[in-house]
């Protein structure tokens, strides 16, 4: 093939951008967002947390009433990963019920208009976006009484 | 090396964190919300020192604490990986990430399994 | 709509000769009841640019040559009507996640040759009956159901151009080959599972589609690639799990014979060219 042909590939906006535009690819973007969201938080947490190794003065220090991390800066920042938490376990479940094959349906005979497997699958995803948010709503009515 | 059975283990450790960080999540920020008394017995913050200290006591949250740890160390880093390989960086790039990945996980699964069975120590004595 | 109403269609235009990078150029193209964007496509090519390079073949939605990004999404020119896109403007790009060779001609061939990498054919370990074959292998309408949805594949591309994961990963076979893989993985005829697991298990391999599930979406035949491709990660996570028995691939309709010529076939015609 000739070597001036034009590389139109997408790119990493391929990734959020593009396709048929199906609901279901903002969850796969979503995924992945939340993802390295928690596990960024999640290294660090490892590391806070080993401060309790030490005894209270050093715990007391960053978590204490006051401490450091106790600054409504961080609460906030808590609440995002507790519901990054939601959807991605929410959208996990979906995930392993799709990808193991258990809500994608049978193969069937394409008959327009077309079902597929985002039909099959639908009533799972909304039903576990729904656990999903409740699990939100629930987390901010805590962090609101605060 | 057949990727299932990297990717068997990632959802079963995505199953493992499902309620080990379900659990660990209601005991930090749902404890007002829902009438789960009983879950801080000192009262207050989940975490004062005072609840932490009451947690680290029991054998079961020493231990929930190190296979939730083991098991979110390797679902968060093999999702990054994932990430990694599926960027159109190059092949060795790639390969050094993964690497990178692995020591850091290693290391970090070390640091906080020593806290986890220090802090024990530590609250027994005191 | 009115004959004489008009409907303009911006196009996409690379010369790989002369141009740099890819440029937008509108035409004006007089709108008819029932006009297809490929039929607009040869409108002018006819009249206003004889240049203008596009793939097509069977204008009927059979072939798949004339896969391109249409209003942003992929799918076949043949197969849209101007009037169902309901714009006023007609957008139309070579397909993404391929190179482009020419104006709204992608180069195909890393798909067929993804293709080719999955054996895309009944594999078995009778070789003799495969060449030489004395009687038809039995297979239940059940049996044909488990694949006949994926084996409506005409190979466009549309869903190469949806995916999510082709956007960057180059390694990555995409949905139609991964999808022909379970295609032919369950196909009662066919023991070739264990070869296919190879090419396809692997590191840029299935456990690459995460389901964005945009290659359903897009796919202008109903083939359903996600379904496939979930299909077969589901048979080699339950292979691994030793929850999957495979199945023997099956026999002749009157057992294998392995000599003669099965009777009551008849003799090909005389060839009517010496």
């Amino acid at each position: 093939m000739s070597s001036k042909s034009y590389d139109n590939h997408l790119g990493i906006k391929g990734w959020a951008l593009g396709g048929a535009w199906s609901p279901e690819r903002y969850l796969y973007t979503l995924h992945r967002v939340t993802g390295l969201g928690i596990l960024s938080y999640f290294l660090l947490h490892i590391l806070v947390t080993t401060s309790r190794a030490f005894g209270p003065a050093q715990w007391n220090a960053l978590l204490g009433d006051g401490g450091f991390l106790r600054h409504p800066v961080f609460v906030v920042g808590e609440f995002l990963v507790l519901a990054a938490f939601g959807f991605h376990a929410a959208n996990g479940v979906r995930l392993i019920l799709i990808e193991l094959g258990f809500a994608v349906g049978r193969p069937i005979e394409p008959v327009y208009p077309y079902k597929t497997s985002l039909h099959a699958s639908r009533f799972v995803t909304v039903v576990l976006m729904l656990a999903g948010a409740a699990f939100i709503v629930l987390g901010g009515l805590e962090f609101l009484r605060h | 090396m057949r990727h299932s059975r990297l990717w068997t283990w990632h959802i079963l450790a995505g199953l493992v964190i499902l309620v080990l960080l379900g659990l660990h999540m209601v005991i930090m920020h749902l404890d007002e919300v829902l009438p789960l008394a009983g879950l801080n017995p000192a009262g207050g913050e989940a975490i004062d020192w005072a609840n932490v200290a009451a947690r680290a006591k029991l054998g079961f949250f020493m231990a929930s604490y190190i296979v939730l740890l083991g098991a979110a160390l390797f679902h968060g880093l093999y999702g990054l990986n994932t990430i990694i390989g599926e960027t159109n960086v190059g092949a060795g790039l790639k390969r050094f990430a993964t690497a990178c990945l692995m020591v850091m996980g290693v290391a970090l699964f070390v640091v906080g399994t020593y806290a986890a069975i220090a802090a024990r120590g530590l609250a027994m004595k005191g | 709509m009115s004959e004489s109403k008009t409907i303009h269609f911006r196009i996409r235009k690379f010369n790989p000769e002369t141009d740099p990078a890819p440029s937008w150029k509108t035409f004006a193209v007089p709108f008819a009841k029932g006009m297809t964007v490929l039929d607009g496509l040869h409108w002018i090519k006819r009249n206003q640019d004889t240049g203008l390079a596009f793939r097509y073949s069977c204008r009927m939605g059979v072939c798949g040559s004339c896969g391109m990004l249409i209003n942003g999404r992929p799918t076949l020119a043949c197969n849209t009507q101007v009037a169902a896109l309901k714009a006023a403007m007609v957008v139309v790009a070579p397909l993404p996640n391929f190179h482009t060779v020419r104006d709204l001609v992608p180069d195909l061939t890393p798909m067929f040759e993804k293709h080719q990498a999955i054996r895309p054919f009944i594999l078995r370990e009778d070789k003799g009956e495969m060449d030489a074959p004395t009687a038809e292998f039995y297979q239940t309408p059940h049996e044909l159901e488990e694949y006949l949805q994926f084996s409506f594949c005409i190979r466009c591309g549309a869903c190469m151009a949806a995916c999510p994961t082709m956007a960057t990963d180059r390694d990555y076979p995409g949905p139609m080959p991964l999808a022909q893989a379970y295609r032919y993985s369950a196909d009662s005829r066919d023991g070739g599972f264990a070869e296919r697991a190879k090419a396809v298990d692997r590191k840029s391999g299935v456990f690459s589609c995460h389901f964005g599930s945009e290659c359903s979406a897009a796919c202008p035949k109903g083939v359903d690639p996600a379904k496939a491709i979930q299909l077969m990660k589901r048979r080699l996570v339950f292979d691994y799990l030793r929850l999957f028995k495979a199945k023997k691939p099956c026999g002749g309709v009157h057992g294998q014979r392995t000599t003669g010529r099965r009777e009551g076939i008849p003799e090909a015609p005389e060839y009517t060219i010496k």
